[in-house]
């Protein structure tokens, strides 16, 4: 087995030089060695975007699925085989924008997948539009005079749905990163890791420098337990908190609701359904 | 009075009245227990979309001659409202034997001559209003000559979660409403008497519903995540319930977005995944249709039709969105559509599309609509063998390739956590080993591969169905649901030289749809939409012109009548 993470041969990798997803790959992979997750038991999903090629450059399976639908697989793959570790990775417009519904229902249903959004408040790919993270008042190609809406707060939605793990991140701190994701891929049930990193190109006000400006780290005192406060620290706006914001652990988690594993734990891709049991169902329906 | 009317061969008996009186519950206990008798029952509701009030109704249809489609005609109707005589005033005839309670009877059908039952007296004198249904239906059984007990097991099984008290009460409003029956027949002649034959015991009485249903477990599903949509959510409910019996995850998605792209994560996983929704649902599942076709991953589709454009008729019946289904996603992939008509279709169709989900590795639709799911009818077992499955995802090796280019054009489709390998797919375009490419020679062996399962799915196209004889001139020809009204209009026309096809396997179409649409002289397509949207598809796929097209688009089924006149009109 090896699990290193790393291809034999060197990848053509589609970002831009001093991207912030290089680091965020850099710490996955750490994260994943250090915990020494099998990559044959590691399945990534993502979305349409910059950070959702994320998947392409570490060797593990992936389903780089639709724009705004990397959860939704995600929780299905966990629930078909709940012996692997699930992983839904995309940027801020595709999981807070396209796919905020899933966002929100996925926090509801609570699979223990980690969820791992890459917010650097900006659209990359398609060349700079604003995302839902974007910075009130920023100007864009499309938003000539300023983006006047209130920016997404995905850390104070999460703790309103009572997520079971919420965490923010940036990747500036690449150490705090990887910690950060090691705690969310143990945790049983969804993890929210919302990291922030810079689009080199397309946001010129988001940069490294401001992102280290503008956070700072939760006191090793705090409680993420208390969701109160964790209420009081998902709307700080002059500095944003990193660090686990919330945490609950005794959340019914969705595969294990679902009934087809009461009784054993094999993967669905194990079973088969008793054909004489179908044969008596129809029975049932007989005249006689 | 009825004054002894006595019917003999074929009758049709309609319940109407307002959601919520309790009709399903007439329909579902009137064609059980008939059927337990071993007569030939079908039956079928029409229904508004509302949750109370409104104007719906069941038909019962019970023959000697195995009668297995809507007819317009009433033979006997039971208004449980007054609204409902207006809703149906173009199916009653002077013929038509209206039974009313007394205290309705007057404002109900003004001008006509009622007969009067005190059936709110007897419910009334039962328990309540609430008893008014089964009360009803007691009567209908003693037309019937069933005993006043013959409801008694049906009952205890409808009514038992509630408890004792229920079902008791349940059982004793039957019997009162029998009683009534029983005077009816005796005192006033009014007589049903149909042949009763074990062969019709032996039958499995399902509705659409349950025959999509058990073919979806039968195929092995064991993962359903859907959003509730009329006339589809029947599916969803259906596999909910086997999910008591089976090993099948049952998720209620957020919106049909999330349903597709879960059941294309648990094919992704190893497991075997259905969506069930309708046309506005579906709509929403247009760009996972595609992702499917991209990542060349198994799915399963059961879209129930109803009337569109937008909502449309939300609870009425149409085949309007087989263009939809055919088209529906961006860029070329092959694609599967089957369209059961019998219940014995629904529960081996679904079956088969599992199969060919899985060994071909393409989106499978099953496309009935809202008359196939709400028709109740008995199915024969030995026509729907339930098949022991084949799972075909391989055990990966360290080499594998997800894409890897192969002599047949299939590559092995492995999954995650079974073998060496990894098993990476892409909606990008990719290499053989999943990963994005935007190289052109890439792009057109894939292109080629991916079609290239089309024609390997056309060489093992489900058979059509002929009836009629071999040496046809004319060929009327259906898909999917109309197969029983077709199939009673075309006997009861007998056209000398006039077959009958139905098409069970719409796309693509199979080699003996060609050969039997190539020595027809006329070929006339039947179907419920405006267009004749399967008719441009046959001239499609086999060249050849249809020269008539008969079409119905106001949101009801075909009704034998309708067809046989069209059929005797075609000269």
């Amino acid at each position: 087995m090896s699990n290193t993470y790393e291809f034999d041969h060197k990848q053509d990798i589609a970002w831009c030089p001093g991207c912030g997803n290089f680091g965020i790959l850099a710490a996955l992979k750490m994260a994943l060695r250090e915990l020494e997750k099998d990559p044959q038991q590691v399945v990534l999903t993502s979305g349409i975007g910059q950070a959702a090629k994320t998947p392409q450059y570490l060797n593990a399976h992936y389903f780089n699925g639709l724009h705004g639908r990397a959860i939704p697989p995600a929780m299905a793959i966990k629930a078909s085989n709940p012996g692997l570790t699930v992983i839904a990775e995309s940027g801020d417009g595709d999981t807070y924008g396209e796919g905020g519904n899933h966002f929100i229902h996925g926090i509801r249903r609570n699979a223990d997948i980690t969820n791992i959004v890459h917010n650097n408040m900006i659209y990359g790919l398609t060349k700079g539009q604003a995302s839902p993270t974007t910075a009130e008042g920023m100007k864009t190609a499309i938003h000539i005079r300023g983006t006047f809406e209130e920016p997404f707060n995905p850390i104070a939605v999460a703790v309103a749905l009572d997520a079971s793990f919420v965490a923010r991140t940036n990747i500036g701190d690449l150490k705090q990163t990887k910690e950060i994701l090691k705690q969310a891929v143990m945790h049983r049930g969804y993890a929210l890791v919302d990291v922030f990193q810079p689009c080199v190109v397309f946001n010129k006000l988001n940069t490294y420098a401001w992102f280290k400006e503008h956070t700072y780290t939760l006191p090793e005192d705090y409680d993420p337990t208390d969701r109160q406060a964790a209420f009081a620290k998902s709307i700080e706006e002059e500095k944003f908190p990193l660090g686990v914001i919330y945490k609950r652990e005794d959340k019914p988690i969705f595969e294990e609701c679902l009934g087809v594993y009461d009784a054993n734990r094999d993967p669905l891709y194990t079973r088969y359904h008793n054909r004489e049991k179908i044969v008596e169902v129809l029975d049932r329906y007989k005249g006689e | 009075m009825v004054k002894n009317k006595t019917f003999a061969e074929d009758v049709s008996i309609v319940f109407g009245g307002e959601a919520g009186q309790g009709i399903a519950t007439i329909e579902q206990m009137c064609a059980t227990i008939l059927h337990k008798e071993g007569f030939h029952t079908f039956s079928v509701s029409e229904y508004m979309s509302r949750v109370r009030g409104g104007s719906n109704s069941t038909e019962i249809r019970v023959s000697n001659g195995k009668k297995n489609a809507f007819v317009e005609r009433i033979d006997i109707l039971f208004p449980l409202d007054c609204a409902v005589s207006g809703h149906l005033a173009g199916r009653i005839s002077s013929d038509t034997l209206i039974i009313a309670d007394e205290t309705q009877s007057g404002k109900c059908a003004e001008a006509r001559e009622v007969v009067r039952v005190p059936f709110l007296e007897t419910a009334e004198a039962s328990g309540g209003k609430i008893y008014l249904n089964v009360v009803m239906a007691g009567f209908v059984l003693a037309l019937f000559e069933v005993s006043d007990s013959a409801a008694d097991d049906f009952l205890k099984n409808k009514f038992g979660r509630k408890g004792e008290e229920v079902v008791k009460q349940n059982m004793e409003a039957v019997r009162k409403g029998w009683a009534l029956g029983e005077k009816m027949r005796k005192e006033q002649g009014l007589q049903i008497v149909l042949e009763r034959r074990d062969q019709e015991k032996s039958t499995v009485l399902l509705n659409g519903e349950m025959a999509i249903s058990i073919g979806a477990v039968a195929g092995g599903c064991d993962f359903i995540a859907s959003y509730p949509m009329s006339p589809s959510t029947g599916v969803f409910n259906g596999i909910a319930e086997l999910s008591r019996d089976f090993d099948i995850a049952v998720e209620q998605a957020e919106d049909e977005i999330a349903a597709i792209n879960m059941g294309l994560g648990a094919w992704y996983a190893g497991a075997r995944a259905i969506i069930s929704t309708s046309g506005g649902g579906f709509a929403l599942m247009a760009e996972a249709v595609s992702l499917a076709g991209m990542i060349e991953s198994p799915m399963v589709l059961h879209i129930a039709q109803r009337p569109g454009p937008a909502t449309g008729l939300p609870t009425q019946t149409e085949q309007g969105d087989l263009n939809f289904v055919l088209h529906a996603g961006h860029g070329e992939f092959p694609r599967v559509i089957l369209a059961p008509g019998t219940i014995e279709d629904g529960v081996v169709l679904t079956q088969r599309a599992f199969d060919l989900a899985d060994k071909f590795q393409v989106p499978v639709f099953v496309l009935t609509d809202q008359f196939y799911m709400d028709m109740h009818l008995g199915a024969q077992s030995d026509m729907m063998p339930i098949e022991k499955y084949q799972k075909y995802f391989v055990e990966t090796d360290e080499q594998y390739l997800r894409y890897k280019y192969t002599s047949d054009g299939l590559s092995p489709r492995g999954i995650p956590g079974f073998g060496k390998g990894f098993v990476c797919v892409d909606s990008d375009e990719h290499e053989e080993n999943g990963h994005i490419t935007e190289s052109h020679e890439t792009r057109v062996q894939m292109v080629d591969k991916r079609m290239a399962r089309l024609e390997m799915i056309r060489e093992e196209a489900i058979l059509a169905e002929l009836v009629g004889p071999q040496d046809f001139s004319t060929l009327i020809v259906g898909w999917g649901s109309t197969y029983g009204v077709m199939r009673e209009a075309f006997e009861a026309v007998e056209k000398p030289g006039t077959a009958f096809l139905h098409i069970k396997q719409v796309y693509p179409l199979g080699a003996d749809v060609l050969e039997y649409v190539g020595r027809a002289s006329r070929v006339v397509v039947v179907e419920n939409n405006i267009t004749g949207q399967f008719a441009d598809l046959l001239t499609k796929e086999t060249g050849r012109k249809v020269d008539d097209r008969i079409v119905q688009y106001d949101g009801t089924p075909f009704s034998v009548e309708k067809l046989t006149e069209e059929f005797e009109n075609l000269g």
